[in-house]
């Protein structure tokens, strides 16, 4: 029986993850995919098994995709969000957890403001931790459907060209691509006004592009960031319109260049300021492969943490040795 | 490490003439060939499916379709080993199986685990008028009430060893062999 690389108990980001463990989870996503096209969506891989949604952030695209990943392998699921919860009385991650535990749950699928929240719910519970968005920190699971949905396209990661464009400043999906692409042997650059790009991004890897136009002479893949219109009060960019005019994904500038460019973006979009309409919906878009690509990437996580007691191990293999 | 030492059960002659023995008893069963639906257990027997499949054509004129079915995410000790094992694919063929007298098809029976998951798998996909297992080797040592309808050989086996089927997709040759179990690596 041929093995995938183990996890480990948690899926916290991809910084930490070998090449290996990131091919595993592309290569279990792919049969995953299969699923959601039969009669009954449903294996009963998890069956038995109790998931909690735990989102201290609004989010509704990533927990349906959660959601309807935990079920499709038969989880029992619930889904906690802060508003109406406990945690807006004031309690503490920690407090939750526990009590959490006591109900006896087996994981935990976690969304939080603070960068490093999953790692610190990680450490302190028994039940597998997979990270839904940490703050500024990592959405690994983001990352990982955004590079598989190129792999669909191009048949491989290495060598590859994706240039992330936009709030690199504010993005956990710009720093989980980063370090997963760049493991998987792809090129990688960001586009980005400098007031939205961290300092010492080039020390990440990747090369830095101050106009659009040289970053789609560039890149084979744009991935397209969402302005974080709720944080942009500091002044990072003059005006809306002023951003699309510089930054803006549009229809004209990726025609321009001599072949097809693929454009993902995780959503929501902001239609009109970091990407254009018949850009979104358009041939080059891959952004609905994405979605679905989401749930299958989900499983093949999910299904990878979820693993047993290793002491019996042994004698299932031998009891079912066929 | 050592090779393991193999006893030879079947060469490529006796495997061929087994699949051709299968698919006349399949065809003399079913009365025919109208309505059958191959589907292979992942991975060796979706090569036996297709080489059984085309026996049945040589005989009846027409090649019945043949999927694969990978049963991994409907093992009944899932939750029990790790690290977790790779999901091949399922492919059931277009037309799907309702109404079809469905052919399972794997290389070993050995516990009759692996038969009742790729039950449960195919009951989520559809309602079949029938189904038959077909096995190449019967190794005996029941876990569950499962017999299989059509054998190509049975052999007398002990826990201590297992049974290898070669095919020349995966392996480079057709041939069954008997071999000791190795002892787990340190």
């Amino acid at each position: 029986m041929l093995a995938a690389p183990a996890l480990g108990k948690d899926l916290v980001g991809l910084e930490r993850l070998s090449a290996e463990q990131i091919r595993a989870v592309l290569d279990t996503a792919e049969p995953f995919k299969e699923i959601s096209e039969r009669r009954i969506k449903k294996v009963p891989v998890l069956r038995g098994k109790t998931i909690v949604n735990l989102f201290f952030e609004p989010s509704t695209r990533t927990r349906i995709s959660f959601e309807f990943a935990e079920k499709r392998l038969s989880a029992d699921t619930v889904n906690i969000v802060t508003v109406g919860s406990s945690v807006a009385k004031g309690e503490t991650l920690v407090d939750t957890a526990r009590n959490l535990e006591a109900m006896r749950i087996d994981m935990v699928v976690i969304r939080h403001s603070a960068s490093g929240a999953a790692e610190f719910l990680a450490q302190r519970i028994p039940s597998n931790v997979v990270n839904a968005g940490d703050g500024r920190h990592e959405h690994p699971t983001q990352a990982l459907l955004d590079m598989l949905t190129i792999r669909d396209h191009l048949g491989r990661l290495e060598s590859v060209r994706v240039c992330i464009v936009g709030d690199i400043l504010h993005s956990r999906v710009a720093r989980s691509n980063i370090w997963g692409l760049t493991r998987l042997g792809a090129e990688v650059a960001v586009c980005a006004p400098r007031t939205l790009l961290p300092a010492g991004i080039e020390e990440l890897g990747v090369r830095v592009f101050p106009r659009i136009e040289a970053a789609c002479e560039w890149a084979d893949v744009l991935n397209v960031l969402r302005l974080q219109l709720e944080r942009m009060q500091g002044g990072y960019v003059p005006t809306l319109r002023e951003y699309n005019r510089v930054f803006g994904v549009t229809r004209e500038r990726i025609e321009r260049v001599p072949r097809r460019l693929l454009i993902l973006h995780p959503g929501p979009m902001n239609r009109g300021v970091e990407i254009d309409s018949d850009v979104a919906d358009g041939p080059h878009s891959l952004i609905l492969d994405q979605v679905t690509n989401g749930v299958a990437v989900r499983m093949a996580v999910l299904y990878l943490l979820a693993g047993g007691a290793p002491e019996k191990a042994e004698a299932a293999k031998h009891g079912a040795a066929e | 490490m050592t090779e393991p030492q193999r006893h030879w059960l079947m060469d490529e002659r006796a495997v061929e003439r087994a699949l051709a023995r299968m698919a006349r008893e399949l065809i003399e069963r079913n009365a025919g060939s109208a309505g059958l639906t191959f589907v292979g257990i992942h991975r060796r027997g979706v090569q036996l499916a297709d080489r059984i499949a085309e026996e049945v054509a040589r005989a009846e004129g027409r090649r019945p379709p043949v999927g694969s079915l990978d049963i991994t995410l409907y093992r009944d000790d899932l939750m029990a080993i790790g690290p977790r094992p790779v999901v091949g694919e399922t492919r059931l063929p277009t037309g799907g199986i309702d109404g079809r007298a469905v052919v399972i098809v794997d290389d070993v029976c050995y516990t009759g685990r692996t038969a009742r998951a790729a039950l449960d798998e195919l009951a989520d996909f559809g309602r079949p008028s029938r189904i038959y297992l077909c096995v190449l080797v019967d190794r005996g040592g029941r876990e569950l009430p499962i017999h299989p309808d059509i054998v190509g050989r049975t052999v007398e086996t002990g826990p201590d060893q297992r049974v290898e089927v070669m095919v020349p997709e995966l392996d480079g040759c057709l041939a069954v062999a008997l071999v000791p179990n190795q002892p787990e690596a340190a």
